[in-house]
């Protein structure tokens, strides 16, 4: 599951590396409108609806994050 | 704050839209985007087509245009209008009231009150309390309520954040007593340690407009705007509404005794269809019965857009039958309020183009 967010990931910011170990948010790899787009395809490619309460920084900054908020969604890994 | 109101009724709503349509697939060059990424939020956000007027067109120009048309049309009759209540953020002085304007050029009678609000995007839930608390007078028969906000002419076009949502409306609103006995429930909070989080900082008595208040400066994600330009902290105002406007509905609903499936409608203020989308998510409640289409077709024009929303979605419905519906409006301030009432049987529900 892990290699499909850093696919999604890749398709959003193709010009940056995801499988590196940063703060995608605090580098600036991920900006709020990514979180949207990035949000809305989760959303269609796991038959999921991430709560509006879920869509803060610290769960979309590392991959890890984004894990742990697709699990928390029902998403089996 | 909870509050209750008996006997009112809504009887008749126009929009007024200016004719200029601009479409993000053109201005889409303005911001820091790729063609890709915008193509995108075009589709998360809603963003596509939007209304703004020309420069040099007022507020006032948009509601004496609605007002006459409904004169000629003989839906008003201009003696009958006891109060004239104006929420807009975009008044065309600081004093006198804009609504003392139109008052004037439409040659209304002097025997009535007009009143300026300033308030956004909860702007048609607190014109529609005032009117009813209006109402209460024995004198006061009949309330015009005008919503109007031109707020395009206050967004930098290098904005992304806002530009592409932004559009300008009015909307004329017929507020009356009511021989049928009914209840309308409503509540309203307001948070305003968070005032910044959509503000327009200069032009005000605390920070004037100034050459130097007009520089563009860029931001951290690439947008160019003003201190005489809207800022908004999109993520901030996003969380707010996430977290708070879930439970007022609830509230509302609990109070008034109705369960969430018997609301026909939810009709609230128009931010973007993201946000929409998951507000009807975390509500719980079907997406079709909560329009999110009205920043794609006309841009988010603060308050106005829940007049806009009504007009557009279920405007025929509601001459000759009643739905049961849920008013919501949320943001500048900050605030928050929600509305539920039995609409139907208006006399109008009309959108026209200036």
């Amino acid at each position: 599951m892990k290699q499909r967010i850093v696919n999604i990931l890749q398709e959003i910011r193709p010009e940056f590396d995801f499988t590196q170990e940063l703060n995608f948010i605090e580098e600036g790899m991920l900006d709020s409108f990514d979180v949207v787009n990035l949000v809305t395809t989760l959303d269609e490619s796991f038959s999921i609806c991430i709560d509006g309460m879920d869509i803060i920084p610290e769960n979309f900054a590392t991959i890890d994050s984004i894990y742990n908020l697709l699990i928390k969604n029902g998403v089996k890994s | 704050m909870n509050l209750t109101f008996h006997n009112k009724a809504i009887t008749g709503i126009l929009t007024v839209l200016p004719a200029k349509e601009v479409n993000f697939e053109d201005e889409m060059e303005n911001y820091n985007f790729s063609a890709a990424k915008s193509l995108k939020l075009k589709m998360a956000m809603g963003y596509n087509k939007r209304r703004i007027v020309d420069n040099g067109v007022t507020v006032s120009d948009l509601c004496v245009y609605g007002l006459n048309y409904l004169f000629e049309k003989e839906l008003l009759n201009k003696d009958e209008m006891d109060a004239l209540i104006l929420v807009t953020q975009s008044p065309e002085y600081f004093m006198p009231p804009t609504s003392n304007v139109i008052q004037g050029k439409l040659g209304l009678k002097q025997d009535m009150i007009c009143m300026d609000i300033n308030q956004g995007c909860t702007g048609f839930e607190v014109g529609l309390f005032q009117a009813f608390m209006l109402l209460e007078q024995e004198e006061i028969n009949k309330v015009v309520l005008l919503n109007a906000d031109l707020l395009s002419q206050k967004v930098s076009n290098m904005d992304r954040n806002s530009n592409p949502l932004i559009g300008d409306s009015a909307s004329i609103t017929i507020i009356e007593k009511s021989d049928k006995s009914n209840t309308i429930f409503a509540n309203i909070k307001m948070d305003g340690t968070a005032f910044d989080a959509l503000i327009i900082p200069a032009g005000g008595f605390k920070m004037p407009s100034t050459p130097e208040t007009a520089k563009m400066v860029e931001d951290a994600a690439g947008n160019f705007r003003s201190l005489d330009n809207l800022v908004m902290k999109g993520d901030e105002v996003f969380n707010f509404v996430q977290r708070e406007v879930p439970p007022m509905i609830e509230d509302l609903l609990s109070r008034a005794g109705v369960e969430k499936q018997t609301v026909d409608y939810f009709m609230f203020h128009q931010p973007n269809k993201f946000m929409l989308h998951k507000l009807a998510d975390k509500i719980g409640i079907s997406r079709d019965k909560m329009p999110s289409n009205i920043v794609e077709n006309f841009g988010n024009s603060s308050g106005v857009t829940v007049p806009i929303n009504i007009c557009y979605n279920i405007g025929e419905k509601l001459l000759n039958s009643s739905y049961v519906v849920c008013l919501a409006g949320f943001g500048v301030g900050l605030s928050w309020s929600s509305i539920l009432i039995k609409l139907g049987g208006l006399s109008f529900v009309k959108i026209i183009e200036y």
